[in-house]
């Protein structure tokens, strides 16, 4: 925008500053385009370039060495802790992935097509969103009160007669860990998925009715193929954030079950940075991984 | 598939709310006539095609297709098929598919149903772009093969709800003329509903004009231009100047009336009541100017403007108590006796030319 209203001043100006008001229209893409590469730059390519050479460097308990080492990608990758620590933190993903795509899914589809104002849309999305109002930590504690020993549902269940004692495992296990998971990231997978069910265009469905669909053939040949671009940027939000996550591991666990960033944050607290380093770079490149194999399988371009 | 079924609407009825979209039409479309449901927007002809087609609930009233009462029958089961406005052809899949949608839907094998479809994008000649996804095609290229989808299901009727109304003026020509062929070789019903009196005029063996929920007239296209049945039709149909005033009393069999705060007129026509408002229509290429009109088939008025369009000439005439008469003369006429904006002209017309139109009763 300043540029356009620059070039016409500069020619009225003065005709021999023609070749400098040129050289500017040819630098001006990179102004524009400078602010968003230097915080990209110096908050997310530098961080990252650190931390893969920090985690070639020679460590001892007090300081870390400058060093092309590869003894801390052996010591992640060879050891079985490490490879159990992984697939922990994958069943996970898969499980948390699996439940908050079939809830979002159907929580999408019921605001997108079953409320016939905008404005109720609107509304109960916003209804959906309240709970992110409140901190991550303080959602996640809030689950203690509710499953705890004493708690809302095993006080209930024993005053009840159902069970005789309190059920041990609603709290501080991975069923506890997964709940609180579904319930923190089932909104990622709502809000992509409402929004590709949104452009569907509802002649459509008539047309696939016209043509002899019965309900859920519609749903299996309509409108799951063009929810899918939604679903695929949901999984993505979905399994990075349970990739990298480790306070809801640790607080809903009670420390009884682990994860990959788990295990960095115990490295980071024993001051062991390069073997945390290398860790971090194993996790990105299995993350990365995991994204390219979701953008190989649905093309979400449309979508963007 | 030359299976081609009558279609029988019974005094149905759509309510929506409060509103009604469509008041207790009953129309006859005879076993393969090209029908063409013509009306200005929100006039129910949309509404009346989806429940022909059942994609809307009929309020009142019963729809027969062939010797089955449809009224209760859901859409594929109604021997219908229907081609949307926008062809709603399903973006994911290629055109192969989209075609072969309803065999997969009934659960024919997968070679079987994909070789159908090929035939039947053969028989569009759109074979080339099987593969190819609807995105990548042009407006022309999407409607056969929404055609294509459509006829697939080897319909009795096929219903299209303004399917030129995507296209582009020259496209819109072309394609109407392949969808008269079409209908013509099928030898089915085809309903097409549109507000171009043009596009009716063009394909239609059977103009139901609608306005308000209501038919105002329904019959051949020739009838419809020629005998409008209301000023409603006349106006929409255009080429008819509308006159309205109030009958006065009757002469050589023809109704005399008074255009209020001007001249005396007569038209041919049933006999009316004295006192009865009436409207006449007058075909504005039968009209003469610069002669002297018999008693009552003319006036003299004030030319308000002149339009050159090539083969004709348009003048708007007022006087008489009649605002912008219309006068469409031939150009060797008019430039034979040309008249300038502001002179008095003489106007006239011939007794058979002026119509005495009818009024729905409310």
């Amino acid at each position: 925008m300043t540029v356009a209203l620059d070039q016409p001043a500069a020619t009225t100006v003065a005709k021999p500053a023609r070749r400098r008001r040129f050289s500017l229209g040819a630098v001006a893409p990179y102004l524009q385009s400078a602010p968003l590469a230097l915080i990209l730059g110096a908050f997310l390519l530098l961080p990252i370039i650190m931390i893969v050479v920090v985690s070639f460097w020679d460590y001892d308990f007090a300081a870390m060495y400058p060093d092309f080492l590869t003894t801390n990608y052996s010591d992640v990758l060879g050891s079985w802790v490490t490879w159990k620590t992984y697939l922990n933190t994958i069943k996970f993903a898969v499980i948390v992935w699996a439940l908050t795509l079939f809830i979002g899914f159907w929580v999408a589809y019921f605001l997108a097509f079953h409320i016939r104002t905008t404005a109720m849309q609107m509304v109960l999305f916003l209804v959906c969103t309240v709970p992110f109002l409140t901190s991550n930590i303080i959602r996640m504690i809030s689950w203690i009160p509710v499953l705890g020993r004493n708690g809302l549902i095993n006080s209930t269940l024993v005053h009840m007669g159902l069970v005789p004692k309190p059920i041990e495992w609603l709290l501080y296990s991975e069923f506890a860990v997964v709940l609180a998971m579904v319930h923190l990231y089932t909104l990622f997978m709502v809000t992509p998925i409402f929004n590709t069910l949104m452009r569907i265009d509802r002649s459509l469905f008539e047309a696939a009715r016209d043509a002899g669909a019965s309900g859920w053939q519609v749903l299996r040949n309509v409108v799951i193929p063009l929810a899918k671009p939604g679903m695929a940027i949901g999984t993505i939000f979905v399994v990075t954030l349970v990739m990298a996550d480790f306070s809801t591991v640790q607080v809903m666990s009670g420390g009884q079950s682990a994860s990959v960033a788990l295990m960095m944050k115990n490295q980071m607290s024993l001051l062991q940075y390069p073997a945390a380093a290398a860790n971090a770079v194993v996790l990105l490149v299995l993350v990365l991984l995991m994204v390219a194999g979701i953008l190989r399988i649905v093309d979400i371009r449309k979508e963007l | 598939m030359s299976k081609a079924a009558e279609i029988d609407i019974v005094s149905v009825s759509k309510v929506y709310g409060t509103t009604t979209a469509v008041e207790a039409i009953s129309l006859k479309i005879p076993a393969g006539t090209y029908c063409c449901l013509l009306g200005p927007s929100g006039c129910g002809k949309t509404s009346t095609l989806r429940m022909i087609a059942g994609h809307e609930s009929i309020s009142s009233g019963d729809v027969r297709l062939g010797n089955t009462v449809v009224t209760d029958l859901p859409p594929a089961k109604r021997g219908t098929a229907m081609m949307f406005q926008s062809y709603a052809l399903f973006p994911h899949l290629d055109l192969i598919d989209n075609v072969a949608f309803s065999l997969k839907m009934k659960g024919v094998g997968k070679e079987e149903r994909r070789a159908k479809a090929l035939d039947m994008l053969k028989l569009m000649q759109m074979e080339a772009y099987a593969a190819r996804r609807p995105a990548q095609l042009s407006g022309g290229q999407q409607q056969r093969v929404a055609l294509a989808r459509a006829l697939i299901t080897d319909p009795e009727a096929l219903l299209l709800d303004e399917p030129l109304s995507a296209l582009d003026p020259f496209l819109k020509i072309r394609m109407r003329a392949e969808l008269k062929k079409l209908q013509t070789s099928l030898g089915i019903t085809f309903v097409h509903v549109t507000h171009s009196q043009e596009e009716a005029m063009a394909l239609a063996d059977l103009i139901v004009v609608m306005n308000d929920g209501r038919i105002e007239q329904a019959a051949h296209p020739r009838t419809v231009f020629e005998r409008p049945a209301t000023a409603f039709v006349a106006r929409f149909m255009g080429d008819h100047n509308v006159v309205a005033g109030r009958v006065t009393g009757s002469r050589d069999g023809m109704v005399v009336f008074d255009v209020p705060g001007g001249a005396s007129l007569a038209a041919s026509g049933q006999g009316r009541e004295v006192g009865e408002p009436i409207d006449i229509a007058i075909r504005t290429d039968h009209v003469r100017i610069g002669e002297p009109p018999a008693k009552g088939l003319g006036f003299t008025g004030i030319v308000a403007n002149v339009e050159y369009r090539g083969s004709t000439v348009k003048l708007s005439v007022n006087g008489a108590g009649i605002e912008d008469f219309t006068v469409i003369v031939d150009d060797t006429d008019f430039f034979a006796k040309p008249v300038a904006v502001s002179d008095a002209v003489p106007i006239a017309w011939d007794a058979e030319d002026a119509i005495v139109l009818g009024r729905l009763d409310s």
